[in-house]
């Protein structure tokens, strides 16, 4: 039996996706020479197709295949994000994978089956489903994180991630059981609270599960300890879908869940309040330490984590849900770009086999390469979240979130750890501005490639910084399109 | 009445210049000089058409641009000007010609990218007075540290990275909750809008509850408070003072400064009266603790700079106390103080920066004996120490005479304590003078240092003339600051307050009454 033609086009962008993986793993064999281009261009342009293709979920929202996703303005929001996230680290990737002369054909197509599972993570309205992608975004970013197979670090980062993210998908995955235990059905919409005595501890225990195991594959506290690790061992590229995409699509599936789910919000709430602080404090404290730019941003993508968990507290803590979901939404996009940005660029200066991460190799780089320290600066200041910038809006609808549900003293505390990470992030900016330069090695020039992904993403954290009215407009009807409690 | 977009022109000119200086060749800094100061005495010249166009007698925002700009929550860009903030205005754009000036010779490393900064930091300054939009405010009062944060970093002293980030993590921890405080009073009222939220206040359609509004206005006096910087949260201003080029310092303590006093005078006063009624003992306090406290210190330090910026602390003190103290006059003086301060510390700046031109040393031991050699700079330096000291006929007298006077009507004790203050100003200033320009020159080299050239003469007696005429003209400011200054005080007022203490006296005979 052929499903329905609208339900395989609201799927047309995951379809799209897998098949251009597929096609790039059938291909690459038969291609020799100057394969690179072409299989680089056959990757950008699956991906940016998804992207374009994404169209049709978003005319044509409802439920898809028997109720397993559901099709809505939220699940056309994360994939919007995790595809464009995907395009842009697959452009950014080539001229790295040429210099570490890793440049295969597989690397773009785990790409791109990582991606698959992250949309079907942001569409699940089934618990299985959903699972099925964390799986499927899990295992290909687990290969991808030992990409670089000659270095022990990175093997190191694959077994760490691999062991510890298995793991937390056990977790996840009991948490499933008992919740189908408690309520009889996998399908978030139908779950009910349980009349029968007895059961409603079941409930609890089954969202907590699930809870500590997305709160792994986010990096909250306490769940947190594999990211540095991972981040840098991991090729920088990757590092830098794995801190934007598969994040996005897990706290995409945690919105989800904590929408439809009635008990989750209230269960949820202590849990996510107090995984907040401690989240936003871990992060930045052990930023200030680091003196290697991919651990403090590792570090710091673990704060931001805690920074997003605050809208998502105060998601559950109110009954207007969507002032919290559109936060959420608003800093997963901001996020995606900037720390995008960050890493892409990290990747580019750390030249061959990574050899300058330290933060003192950057030294002087605003009078060796003006353009390109402006550039990292901007993504920098926006992380900290300085005005005029996208990451200073995507704080501010969290405070704002955070005050319309009351939760004034989880706001005070993430007020307190912007200004415990502008230490850090601005000591990078003086290594760049201020101290004299004293590498002995040539400027790192830039590649076209690595140029256009930076001018996204610095044209994105300006313009999101600037005018956010549609790009938010579209986060609210998002958060509204969701069910609902 | 067209829309006019004079407010948005001077707010950006600067701003948009920086793509002229972005087109010049980086070595080329001849010219990048002279466009720069080209652009900012255009600035200046068009930031005097707002006195043209000023209505004296309004208190209401004038030259108000609105327009709508983020949906939701609802921002505004929404400009406008009023009595308080016209000369705060003015400052700014007259101040960046002369720090622009004072950098012609001493900034020979990466000219382009300090002109640049200079000018975002002109367009921060004045973005942060015209804004009328909490948000939009909150945008300029943290965008423009940035500029100032690279000005202290790159050009300044020895220390200047540990000052730079000392003075941006201090503003940014009191900013960051001024901006938690911002938001839950927009959840409060449902506006950023800085008039309507007054207005909303006024009438009583919102009304905050005694304890919401004590913490709101400590969120937001914090911010203040460490900009000002009021005792005991200044001890970022020596560091960052002593360590910026001229131009920061005279930038920084001309105009930054008074953002912190005019946040007060503008947010602090007329959004939470009843906590600023009930904080005022406790700032006064502070601040006349700043006045002595500042004065004391300028007096022993070593370090010329260091002198200026304590002096700053103990100024400062003045203006907030003139602000708590709730009189019209008394504000009108902070208000007064403010400008004055810009100016003669800026002077004050100004020639010191230009000692350490010639000598490149701060302390006061390696001079003496300054008067013969250069005797311009000298008597200049007399002139501006005792103006700053509050000499009559030159414009600290108006401004400290017009605090104590309105001071002393509210708390005697207050004024005298205060008072000793300028005692001590003469002091401090007239000592280091004496060591600095006086006594035998003990140091060959000093001999054969160069007066004032053309440039300097020029700065200095623009800055000179200034001084003077505020002095004996103090009427044409007042005048236009006057209507401002009183309104601040209709802003105050509750009716819901009234009415409490109204149905608390009525009711009081009936319960003694009842009693006996």
């Amino acid at each position: 039996m052929f499903p329905p033609r609208q339900d395989v086009l609201r799927l047309m962008p995951e379809i799209i996706l897998s098949l251009s993986g597929i096609l790039l793993m059938l291909i690459e064999p038969f291609l020799s020479g100057a394969r690179r281009t072409l299989i680089v261009t056959l990757a950008a342009l699956g991906s940016g197709l998804a992207l374009v293709s994404t169209i049709y979920p978003a005319t044509l929202p409802g439920t898809a295949f028997s109720g397993l996703l559901r099709i809505d303005g939220f699940s056309v929001f994360v994939h919007v994000v995790v595809e464009a996230v995907a395009f842009l680290v697959i452009i950014g990737s080539a001229d790295y994978l040429d210099r570490e002369k890793i440049q295969h054909g597989e690397y773009y197509a785990l790409v791109l089956f990582a991606t698959v599972g992250m949309c079907v993570m942001a569409g699940a309205a089934e618990l299985m489903t959903a699972f099925v992608g964390l799986e499927t975004s899990s295992i290909s970013t687990y290969i991808l994180a030992g990409y670089r197979r000659d270095v022990p670090r990175s093997n190191e980062s694959a077994m760490k991630y691999f062991l510890l993210g298995s793991f937390a998908t056990a977790f996840f995955l009991y948490g499933i059981a008992l919740l189908y235990g408690a309520t009889g059905t996998t399908q978030l919409a139908r779950m009910t609270f349980p009349t029968t005595p007895g059961r409603e501890r079941l409930l609890d225990l089954g969202l907590g599960l699930m809870l500590v195991g997305l709160a792994f594959k986010i990096a909250a506290a306490p769940f947190q300890l594999w990211t540095p690790d991972v981040y840098e061992g991991a090729p920088t590229p990757v590092t830098a879908l794995m801190a934007s995409g598969p994040k996005a699509a897990a706290f995409a599936l945690l919105l989800r869940i904590l929408a439809t789910v009635g008990a989750a919000g209230t269960f949820w709430f202590w849990a996510l309040w107090v995984s907040a602080a401690l989240t936003m404090f871990v992060g930045n404290l052990a930023a200030i330490a680091q003196s290697n730019v991919k651990r403090m941003l590792a570090y710091s993508s673990i704060s931001h984590a805690g920074y997003i968990l605050v809208a998502l507290a105060a998601a559950a803590a109110s009954d207007q849900v969507e002032l919290g979901v559109a936060a959420v939404l608003y800093y997963l996009a901001v996020y995606a770009l900037m720390k995008l940005g960050a890493f892409i660029f990290v990747s580019q200066l750390g030249g061959e086999s990574e050899r300058h991460m330290e933060i003192d190799d950057f030294r002087g780089l605003a009078v060796r390469q003006p353009v390109a320290a402006a550039c990292f600066a901007l993504f920098l200041l926006s992380l900290l979240g300085l005005p005029v910038t996208s990451g200073f809006l995507g704080k501010f609808y969290i405070f704002n979130a955070a005050l319309a549900s009351r939760l004034i003293w989880l706001a005070v505390l993430l007020a307190i750890n912007t200004v415990i990470a502008a230490f850090y992030y601005l000591r990078v900016i003086v290594v760049m501005y201020m101290r004299q330069p004293n590498q002995t090695w040539p400027p790192a020039p830039m590649p076209w490639a690595v140029t256009f992904v930076l001018s996204i993403a610095a044209a994105g954290t300006f313009y999101l910084g600037l005018f956010p009215g549609r790009v938010m407009a579209l986060a609210t009807q998002a958060a509204l399109s969701l069910p609902g409690r | 009445m067209p829309p006019s977009y004079l407010l948005t022109s001077v707010t950006f000119l600067p701003l948009a210049g920086t793509t002229a200086l972005f087109m010049l060749r980086a070595d080329d800094h001849e010219w990048i000089r002279r466009i720069a100061l080209a652009i900012s005495l255009f600035e200046f010249a068009l930031s005097l058409q707002l006195l043209r166009g000023f209505a004296l007698t309004s208190a209401n925002y004038q030259f108000v641009e609105f327009r709508n700009w983020i949906p939701s929550p609802p921002i505004h860009y929404h400009l406008g000007i009023d009595g308080i903030s016209l000369f705060l205005v003015l400052l700014t754009t007259f101040l960046t010609p002369i720090a622009i000036l004072v950098s012609w010779k001493s900034i020979e490393q990466r000219v382009r990218a300090f002109f640049i900064s200079l000018l975002v930091l002109e367009t921060g300054t004045i973005g942060v007075f015209v804004s009328l939009d909490l948000f939009q405010f909150f945008l300029f009062w943290e965008v423009m540290l940035i500029p100032m944060y690279f000005l202290i970093g790159i050009w300044g002293h020895e220390r200047r990275i540990y000052a730079a980030i000392k003075f941006i993590l201090y503003t940014m921890l009191g900013s960051i909750l001024m901006l938690v405080a911002m938001i839950w009073l927009y959840e409060l009222s449902g506006s950023f809008d800085l008039p309507q939220i007054q207005s909303l206040l006024v009438s009583g359609q919102v009304a905050l509850s005694f304890q919401t509004e004590l913490l709101l206005f400590a969120a937001f006096f914090l911010a203040f408070a460490i900009k000002v910087p009021l005792f005991p949260l200044h001890t970022w201003l020596p560091d960052a003072h002593t360590e910026a080029p001229t131009a920061g310092s005279v930038i920084l303590a001309g105009v930054l400064l008074k953002m912190g006093t005019y946040g007060m005078l503008r947010f602090c006063l007329p959004l939470f009266p009843e906590a600023a009624h009930r904080f005022a003992p406790y700032v006064a306090v502070l601040a006349i603790i700043g006045i002595i406290y500042g004065a004391l210190v300028a007096m022993v330090q070593t370090d010329l700079k260091r002198l200026v910026a304590y002096s700053s602390v103990s100024h400062l003190g003045f203006v907030v106390l003139g602000l708590f103290a709730f009189d019209p006059t008394a504000v009108q003086g902070a208000l007064y103080q403010m400008l004055n301060h810009g100016i003669s510390t800026g002077a004050l700046f100004v020639l010191v920066g230009m000692l350490y031109d010639r000598r490149h040393t701060h302390l006061i031991r390696e001079f003496g004996g300054l008067a013969s050699p250069m005797p311009m700079i000298a008597s200049l330096f007399l002139f501006v120490s005792l103006a700053s000291a509050g000499l009559p006929m030159l414009n600290g007298f108006v401004g400290e005479f017009l605090i104590l006077a309105g001071t002393f009507a509210r708390n005697v004790s207050w004024a005298s304590s205060a008072a000793v203050g300028i005692i001590l100003s003469a002091v401090y200033l007239l000592w280091a003078y004496q060591r600095v320009f006086f006594g035998d020159l003990i140091y060959e080299k000093n001999r054969t240092l160069a007066d004032a050239d053309r440039r300097e003469c020029v700065v200095l007696l623009a800055m000179a003339v200034l001084i003077l005429w505020m002095g004996i003209g103090s009427v044409s400011f007042t005048r236009r600051t006057e209507a401002s200054a009183r309104n601040v005080f209709v802003l105050m007022q509750r009716p819901q307050a009234y009415n409490a203490r109204a149905i608390l006296r009525s009711i009081e005979p009936l319960r003694s009454g009842g009693v006996r």
